[in-house]
Formats: structure tokens, sequence, C-alpha cells
């Protein structure tokens, strides 16, 4: 049968792949944004492997917020997006530097 | 091999083959579609696992709204995605080994990681059985009374997002004319109208 280990494998590959797209995409924001979702989708996973594997129904709850911030950090992250692409007319990430942080 | 675990293999081997093909696609609008098919392949995994209401809400928030929200903001923005992958092959080395050594440690946890013998009274809230309530139903009852302050959270945290994303995309353009429902309003008849009484035959 499938054992919680299946499921922590699969979400650590997808932590990881979205880890390496972080770093792969440097210049490109949108793909980094889409490898942070992928991160997020792997601790999902994650909780609700452990909430079904003790019968706590807490895990999912949690899902259930993390899925709201989500979907909340994508929406404002697009958004400056957006705005930076209108003031500068790029989205290389490696030119945001106006502010020398 | 059960259907089940034949199920498991074939939604967990497509989720992590197109999670790797979001990183590594040459054009953005192919890495939301393989993002997509990893949401699906996910919500899949979370029907075998018998959490369906997380499984449709992925379904629903992530492949309806964020996705499509990605997709959009990759069409309108005209850019050029070729030069932005230009430095891939500088990042490969790093990236890949970093991510290999992240693997080995997740591996080694994965490995060697076990319940907690006191786990079992631990529960914050136990799953009723599934035969007299199903998930959506469980977990209803728990969200709207145990954890509803989280959710009046939640709920502001997305007011927050869409007030926050409405004004940072919101522009008032000076070249084009636009309808100022308080100025009409306002405009009073005795300075905005002139009679004139013009005499025969005389003109202005």
């Amino acid at each position: 049968m499938i054992s919680v280990e299946h499921y922590l494998t699969v979400a650590a590959l997808l932590f990881v792949i979205g880890i390496f797209g972080i770093f792969l995409n440097r210049k490109n924001v949108i793909v980094i944004l889409m490898s942070i979702e992928l991160m997020l989708l792997a601790v999902n996973i994650n909780f609700v492997a452990f909430s079904t594997h003790l019968n706590d129904l807490a895990g999912q709850v949690f899902t259930l917020f993390i899925l709201t911030v989500a979907a909340a950090e994508a929406a404002i992250g697009l958004a400056i997006l957006v705005c930076f692409f209108r003031v500068r007319g790029t989205i290389a990430v490696e030119d945001i530097n106006v502010m020398k942080g | 091999m059960t259907i089940t675990l034949f199920a498991f293999y074939l939604f967990s081997i497509t989720a992590v083959m197109s999670a790797l093909f979001v990183v590594v696609a040459r054009n953005p609008v192919h890495s939301v579609l393989w993002l997509i098919l990893t949401f699906f392949s996910a919500a899949s995994m979370f029907v075998l696992m018998g959490a369906e209401f997380v499984a449709m809400l992925l379904a629903i928030v992530y492949v309806g709204a964020v996705a499509v929200l990605f997709l959009f903001v990759v069409m309108m923005l005209d850019v050029d995605f070729v030069e932005l992958k230009s430095g891939m092959q500088k990042y490969f080395l790093i990236g890949s080994s970093i991510g290999l050594v992240l693997l080995m440690e997740l591996g080694l946890v994965i490995s060697h990681w076990k319940v907690a013998p006191e786990a079992g009274s631990l529960l914050q809230s136990p799953t009723p059985p599934i035969d007299t309530t199903h998930n959506t139903l469980a977990l209803g009852q728990i969200l709207y009374s145990d954890y509803i302050y989280l959710f009046q959270i939640a709920g502001l945290i997305l007011l927050t997002a869409m007030i926050g994303a409405i004004v940072l995309t919101l522009r008032h353009r000076t070249d084009v004319k636009r309808q100022s429902v308080v100025d009409q309003m306002q405009r009073d008849p005795a300075d905005a109208m002139e009679v004139i009484t013009v005499k025969p035959g005389q003109g202005l």
C-alpha cells in the first residue's frame, strides 16, 4: 500500500525542484513566482499526508490557509510585477537595484 | 500492484516531471501550462489520500484563479523572454548542486523519522469516522467552530490582497477623457450658461 513516505518523497522532490527553479531563472520573476507556488504545493502535500496519516484534520485546515496566503501572494506579486513593468519596461530582477539594498 | 498504487505512481511521476518542465521551459506560457498539470496531479494525489475538499479547492483556486492570473500576466506583458533565459547555464551548476544537497538532507529526514508514541493523544481535531462524516462535512464542522478566528483572518488577508492589487495596478490616464459624475452634478446653471438677447439685424 501507499505509505506516508511515498507522499513525503514526492513533496521533497517538488520542493527541491522549486528551489532549483529559483536558482535557474534568476532573471525571470514570473518563473520565480511559479517556483514559489511549487514549493507551497510541496508543503501542502506534506500537511495533507501527515493529516491523513495521523487522523488529524488540523493539517487540512492549515492547507486551506496556505492556499489562501499563496493566492494572496500571487495576486500581490503579479500586481507589483505589472507596476514595475510599466515603469521600467522590463521584468529582469537583476535590474531591481534602485534602493541599493 | 494494486490500482491505487498504480494511480499514485502515475500522478506522482506526472507531478514531478511537469514541475521540472515548469522551471526549464523556454516559454513562460508553457511553464504556466505545465504548472496547471502539476496542480491537477497534486489534486489527484489529495483525492488518493482521502482529502477531497482540499483537492477540489486546489483545482478551483490554483488552476482556476492563480494559474489563469499567471497566464494573463505572462501574455499581457510584452517581454523578450529569450533574453531573460540567457544566464541559465551559468546558474545551472550551482542550482543543481544546492538542490542535490537539499534533496539528500530531506532524504535523510524522510528515511529516519518516526511518529512519537504520545502522538495519538495530542491530536488537535481528530478525524471523525468516514462512514458517518465525509471529508467536506468534517472540515466544515471544525473550520466554522474551532478555527473561526483563523478563517476570518484568512478572509481579511484576501481582502487586503484584493485592495492591494487594485491600488497597485489602477492608473488614471491623463490622455483619455473620462466622465466625472461629481463634476457633472456640481455644475451650476448660473455660471455655466449665459443668456444673451440678440437684437434683430445686429448680430453679436
